[in-house]
């Protein structure tokens, strides 16, 4: 995890909230730090996670991991992790039939899926414990990411289904958290994706959201993150409070700086 | 496999469905330890492969594309386990040069070829591919040893007689210690090489009249047979490690042209809205979920001035790994650009990935442009002009000098 982000985020592994969806979107940029860095906060917290991957390798997750001081390996064999590997879990589905019904079952099927399978499995991985004492601090699901959901024909309303019946069991029964990054697409159209980031953005407590510059590529500043805070439940004529930061990507850190504040620069 | 970690909860997930794999998996991305300095391939589990190298930033394995200079953009190298993506130029003139410098340098290094089309024979296109340019020493060198490798009978060894039970090795017929070829596109590769080589053909036109009893899935046909056929290939050979008797390890190279095209039976081509909608990105999916667990790297070359809808276009950029576009001046009032009057083209890379790593990984040089020459295709920067004329200055969009 990275230490400015959580300052800035006001939140340390110890006082993590519960209850929270948190939404990562990133728009002409690759918003894949912000999962790293979820992922390892959780995990240093203490708390059970279950990781759907769907998009990269576990051993990418796991040498991101290894810079940002956790093991995804540990954490895996010690039960702390339950990782759904998307790529190999589909090769599985896709060449050999499976008797059992399998998370990732909507890729076998013609029409628009049905994300079922995929709630149980989360349903099961994150279920607490009956042994009495608790183990771990609360369940915490992280989904990277649901716009290749889109792109394997499932349709936007069976997405945000799936994360309602998530953040009813896991926000709201478990008092866990729920994490998930959709990409922005811009100026591309995708309505479906459009869909799905305005229906998620109006349930989420917390949405991040890293953009690319607007004058373009620079090597010294990566990006801006706009943090915004919101109470979904509580009609308020308050303004939601919001925040927006320029970063740049290290080795092992990503510092964060206000606007026009890169030490490049200064 | 499974360290003995004691925690005090054991309580293990029993529905789990990624328990640790209990076989040796080999993904490409095995980091190159300390221990493993080349000489000592014993220790490590990824013994060197010809034809690559680890990267410098993350000790990632690369294997060249087949064009240095592209090489060099792409931070030194294609990324065993992913997908380079060539968004086709407008008349599909320089994308088969691309795809067939990936081809021939697979050849020249003993890299494995899969080979598919749904235009032209697999075959055909072999026989296309460009010469590489070797040094004369080294094309006498393989000359001899193709010889050899001919003429070679059981001599029975009288002194040394241990050595007779080792192993053969296979001829190589070109030195692969070398990464990275240059090509010659006027000649054509030698026959030898060709048939010294193993390679894969999938030509659409003959595996899709085949009956299928497949349940209906919205994949079309044509993807669904490719992908059964890499995915057969990449088991029966044991690229991705379920064959341990395997000793020397090796990298199969897929090419796949133009997918997406209508003989490809997709008709993102036609129409905005069309009912195949997630053929193509389904089928990135499962190939990404292919290679990541396999050595091998695939180039696609894709028409996306052709896809009418830009969300699959989006979608199809995030799918893959590495994505360059090739935009070819024919027909566009650049071709009558002074700034543009050396080139062909100009080549974007769009996308590179960011494996095993939180830096972000774009290539500083933005303004590339290549060029065509008799036997080499180079990629430069174009020249900005020092001094601006007025005629010029409307012509060039955006290409203001920097003083």
């Amino acid at each position: 995890m990275f230490p400015e982000l959580n300052n800035l985020l006001n939140t340390t592994p110890d006082q993590a909230e519960q209850g929270k969806l948190t939404l990562l979107c990133d728009a002409k940029t690759d918003g894949s730090f912000l999962v790293h860095h979820f992922l390892s906060f959780y995990l240093k917290a203490n708390c059970k996670v279950c990781f759907v991957a769907l998009i990269q390798s576990f051993s990418h997750y796991n040498i991101v991991g290894q810079k940002l001081g956790v093991s995804l390996t540990t954490a895996r064999e010690c039960g702390q992790l339950v990782f759904l590997e998307g790529l190999k879990s589909a090769v599985d589905v896709f060449f050999r039939p499976q008797e059992e019904p399998h998370p990732l079952q909507f890729l076998r099927e013609a029409n628009s899926g049905n994300l079922q399978p995929l709630y149980e499995f989360v349903q099961e991985a994150l279920k607490p414990v009956d042994s009495g004492e608790a183990a771990w601090r609360c369940p915490v699901l992280l989904v990277d990411d649901l716009s290749v959901l889109l792109s394997l024909g499932v349709g936007a309303v069976a997405v945000l289904d799936f994360i309602h019946y998530c953040r009813a069991t896991v926000c709201w029964e478990w008092k866990g958290n729920v994490v998930a990054l959709v990409h922005d697409s811009g100026d591309a159209e995708d309505e479906e994706n459009d869909i799905l980031l305005n229906g998620l953005g109006h349930q989420s407590h917390l949405i991040l959201r890293a953009e690319g510059l607007a004058t373009g590529f620079c090597k010294d500043v990566h990006g801006q993150l706009r943090i915004l805070w919101r109470r979904p439940s509580e009609p308020t004529a308050q303004r939601d409070r919001s925040l927006t930061y320029q970063y740049k990507i290290q080795d092992k850190n990503v510092s964060f700086f206000a606007k026009g504040m890169s030490p490049a620069v200064l | 496999m499974a360290a003995a970690a004691s925690c005090s909860t054991s309580t293990r997930s029993t529905g789990s469905v990624v328990v640790a794999a209990s076989r040796n998996s080999v993904t490409s991305f095995q980091r190159r330890g300390p221990r493993a300095s080349g000489t000592d391939s014993g220790c490590s589990r990824l013994v060197s492969i010809a034809g690559t190298r680890p990267s410098v930033r993350n000790g990632q394995l690369l294997v060249s594309t087949g064009l240095p200079a592209l090489d060099q953009l792409l931070g030194g190298g294609l990324a065993v386990g992913t997908v380079l993506l060539i968004e086709e130029d407008k008349y599909n003139i320089y994308s088969p040069l691309l795809f067939k410098y990936f081809l021939a340098e697979g050849i020249v290094t003993g890299h494995t070829l899969l080979v598919a089309s749904a235009k032209e024979d697999p075959a055909d296109i072999l026989q296309e591919l460009p010469a590489p340019l070797l040094d004369d020493n080294c094309k006498k060198e393989c000359d001899e040893d193709i010889c050899n490798h001919k003429t070679e009978s059981n001599i029975k060894m009288k002194i040394a007689w241990r050595y007779q039970l080792l192993p053969k090795m296979e001829a190589r017929p070109v030195s692969s210690s070398r990464f990275g070829h240059y090509y010659d596109v006027s000649k054509r590769i030698p026959q030898e090489l060709i048939e010294a080589s193993k390679w894969h053909g999938f030509f659409l036109p003959e595996k899709i009249s085949s009956t299928l009893n497949l349940e209906p899935c919205s994949l079309n046909h044509g993807y669904i047979k490719l992908l059964q056929f890499i995915q057969n290939i990449i088991y029966e050979e044991g690229f991705d490690g379920s064959n341990p008797q395997k000793k020397q390890k090796n990298i199969l190279r897929i090419g796949i042209q133009n997918l997406g095209s209508p003989l490809w039976g997709d008709d993102i081509c036609w129409t905005e809205n069309c009912d195949s909608n997630h053929s193509l990105t389904k089928f990135l999916y499962m190939l990404r979920g292919l290679l990541r667990s396999s050595l091998s790297a695939c180039i696609i070359t894709v028409p996306t001035h052709l896809i009418q809808n830009k969300a699959i276009i989006a979608r199809v950029t995030n799918l893959s790994d590495t994505v360059v576009g090739l935009e070819s001046f024919i027909g566009s009032e650049k071709e009558t650009n002074p700034l543009y009057k050396d080139y062909h083209g100009l080549i974007h890379i769009r996308q590179i990935p960011q494996l095993n790593n939180l830096i972000y990984d774009v290539s500083d040089v933005k303004d590339l442009a290549f060029k065509l020459k008799r036997k080499l295709f180079t990629i430069e920067h174009p020249p900005t002009p020092t001094v601006l004329l007025p005629s010029q200055t409307s012509t060039s969009r955006g290409h203001s000098p920097v003083w």
